[in-house]
């Protein structure tokens, strides 16, 4: 399979993980792979055994689903009891627990919660169900705010007046400069996301190596890519040159996709976000414009639970794992009441949460 | 008035319209003299031990390429009695239709469940219709239970299995469960995957009588071969050493599982065993099963060990090693 064979090479793998046993400096190193996607390649194919112990993989906050807040999924909820509305949603955002419920619960209560594969989906929805509020549940990062702007987009062309769409959308830029803030955490590189980084390109991380001093790396997501991605951030490292450098060139130019990114800029403005674990973070997050707002929920219905205290769930430390602090077998909850089938924490609740991952691969 | 085309509540009934539906439906494609008997119960004559087990099937779609709910049901249940070591003989089929289903498409359904039952030699010998109305079923539920005639005094079971035992499978895993999502149409994937759909009373039951060295066998339908292997090592509390580059996937099914983000060892099989053998025996073993058409991609994947007791370890193709799981949640495309 091409694209996929060559970057699964046996023979590759053990040639650059030779090259990684070269460069190690022998001193603690950690690498954050920022990408849910990478947490899980790295786990599914056993890398970590080809690493030096020294040198670790620090999963990071790149599930989307896993930063959610609870207020949002507690809003979520609160939407689906309007006996109108009809919810739509990626299916992984149904068992993230909220602060007394999750969607999936909800769903045999009300049974107006519809599971979709693609945002465009939710127009196809909203134009059967002309006596439906349809609300998608919009949450993403960069991936995937511009295939939800087109969906805007092809909403306002149809003239729909019963699709709305509630954004939690997130920027992957800010929560690592949020990090890289953070004295806590000691951050070595950054195995910058394949996927975020074909939409925005390598320019918007220049702030790592400038202001930072950090070294960094957009990857792919095929053994070959991640381990040359590690190879790379430890060439920086040892001479002392971190820049942003660029793995992942079959898919990732420095400008990204134009017309991808316009198609966010048109829809979207920044806004404050609140990211499950970190609080909010300045200008994280994409909010619909004044144009648009006929279709941001937000505006379209008054929320109520926006203002209810919210409890955060007990001994849970999603929080610490997303943002690197600890592994997920550091949490008292792990494997243990925490399990995909019964998830206490976000983390745990999809394939590409770090939780999950550990419990899945490496217990 | 015209004659009906649909399922109407009437087919379920009791009256007139079911009678007739048995009459020219059911009795004339399922022909056998303990059926036509029509009576509340089939009469088995059995002296020796039997093998007995039901299941429901509810697939949405009721087509897909390689088959039909009705193939299912039908393989399913043969299937369930082979991994014991029956031969299959009698089932009993049970319809829940939902009240608007087009006749020609039960005609064509019961068709298929009729030649494959016969391409088994087994009888359909009892049944039942219902039908419910509009939106309280998908359009058709099937529940078929089997008896077979246990062919072997040698128990196949899970409490046989020890240490350096091998496992193999007997070809190509995921076509079923992949054949089914593609064909969804939210989805929407134009990618005609066969189902592996396939009766295994003809690979399976001539093995039994050419070797003794098959110690459990089981069909890994929902969940894959990962879920069936760890449901192995848990009830033998052994552990299972698999190797990743030795498991038979086809090209389409590998890159169908790149594209969706989803473990081809978590797809379904319905064609497929996975058998537990001793180690002399397995060559042997692989040699007979390859000489059948189902079995042609037939290999040796794993081998049985003391410990971990109870957990499935995987070799990836870079020769590291990680916990294959047991199937946790349904598993969905993946969303960024």
């Amino acid at each position: 399979m091409k694209y996929i064979d060559e970057f699964r090479n046996p023979k590759l793998v053990e040639k650059i993980s030779a090259k990684i046993m070269d460069l190690n400096p022998g001193n603690n190193i950690n690498i954050m792979e920022v990408c849910g996607t990478h947490t899980q390649n790295f786990c599914r194919f056993g890398l970590k055994e080809l690493l030096p112990k020294n040198i670790r993989l620090i999963s990071g906050p790149g599930c989307p689903v896993c930063v959610s807040s609870q207020g949002y999924i507690d809003s979520a909820i609160e939407l689906a009891k309007d006996k109108d509305a009809l919810i739509v949603t990626f299916g992984d955002m149904l068992r993230i627990p909220g602060t007394f419920s999750s969607l999936e619960k909800e769903k045999t209560k009300f049974g107006n919660i519809r599971v979709i594969y693609s945002p465009l989906d939710s127009v196809t929805i909203a134009l059967a169900n002309p006596d439906k509020k349809v609300i998608f549940l919009a949450v993403g990062f960069e991936t995937t705010a511009p295939t939800i702007a087109l969906s805007i987009l092809a909403g306002q062309k149809e003239r729909l007046k019963n699709l709305s769409f509630f954004s939690a959308l997130k920027l992957i830029p800010p929560a690592m400069k949020y990090l890289l803030a953070d004295k806590r955490l000691k951050i070595d590189g950054f195995l910058c996301p394949g996927h975020v980084s074909a939409i925005i390109g390598t320019k918007d991380y220049a702030f790592i190596p400038k202001k930072y001093k950090t070294a960094c790396c957009v990857a792919g997501f095929e053994p070959v890519d991640i381990l040359e991605g590690i190879c790379i951030i430890l060439e920086q490292i040892s001479l002392n040159k971190p820049y942003v450098a660029n793995q992942y060139t079959r898919i990732v130019t420095p400008g990204g996709n134009p017309r991808a990114k316009r198609a966010i800029s048109r829809v979207f403005e920044r806004t404050d976000s609140d990211w499950r674990g970190f609080g909010i973070i300045p200008d994280s997050g994409l909010k619909l414009k004044d144009t648009y707002s006929r279709f941001d929920t937000n505006r379209v219905f008054a929320l109520r639970s926006n203002k209810v205290v919210i409890k955060p769930i007990k001994q849970c430390r999603c929080g610490d794992v997303l943002k690197g602090l600890i592994l997920p077998s550091d949490c008292p909850l792990f494997a243990k009441a925490c399990q995909p089938d019964n998830p206490v924490g976000p983390c745990m609740v999809t394939t590409e949460g770090s939780c999950n991952v550990y419990y899945k691969f490496r217990r | 008035m015209e004659k009906t085309t649909k399922i109407l509540l009437g087919h379920g009934s009791g009256g007139r319209l079911t009678h007739n539906f048995i009459q020219s439906t059911l009795l004339k494609k399922f022909d056998n003299p303990i059926l036509s008997e029509l009576a509340d119960s089939a009469v088995i004559d059995y002296q020796e031990k039997i093998a007995f087990t039901t299941d429901s099937f509810v697939v949405s779609p009721l087509f897909f390429p390689g088959g039909d709910i009705g193939k299912l049901a039908v393989t399913g249940t043969i299937n369930d009695l082979v991994m014991l070591g029956a031969l299959p003989e009698y089932i009993s089929l049970a319809l829940i239709i939902e009240e608007g289903l087009e006749i020609s498409i039960l005609e064509k359904i019961i068709d298929s469940i009729s030649s494959y039952a016969k391409a088994a030699a087994v009888k359909v010998v009892t049944g039942d219709t219902k039908v419910v109305e509009k939106l309280a079923a998908d359009k058709l539920f099937i529940n078929t239970s089997g008896i077979g005639r246990l062919l072997t005094s040698r128990k196949l079971s899970v409490k046989n299995i020890s240490c350096q035992d091998k496992i193999i499978i007997t070809g190509n895993i995921a076509e079923h469960g992949f054949s089914v999502l593609a064909k969804r149409k939210e989805l929407d994937l134009k990618l005609n995957i066969k189902s592996d759909c396939a009766s295994l009373n003809g690979l399976i039951l001539p093995l039994l009588e050419k070797t003794t060295g098959i110690k459990f066998m089981r069909d890994p339908t929902r969940g894959g071969i990962a879920t069936t292997l760890n449901e192995i090592a848990e009830a033998s509390n052994l552990g299972i050493f698999i190797d990743e580059k030795n498991i038979p996937v086809s090209k389409k099914i590998k890159a169908v599982s790149e594209l969706l983000g989803i473990d081809s060892l978590y797809v379904a099989n319905e064609g497929k065993a996975l058998l537990v053998v001793v180690p002399e025996e397995a060559d042997k073993v692989i040699r007979l099963l390859r000489r059948h058409p189902l079995g042609k991609n037939a290999e040796i994947i794993g081998t049985v060990v003391k410990k971990p007791a109870g957990r499935v370890i995987l070799r990836t193709v870079f020769n590291t090693e990680r916990i294959l799981d047991m199937l946790t949640s349904e598993p969905l495309p993946r969303i960024c």
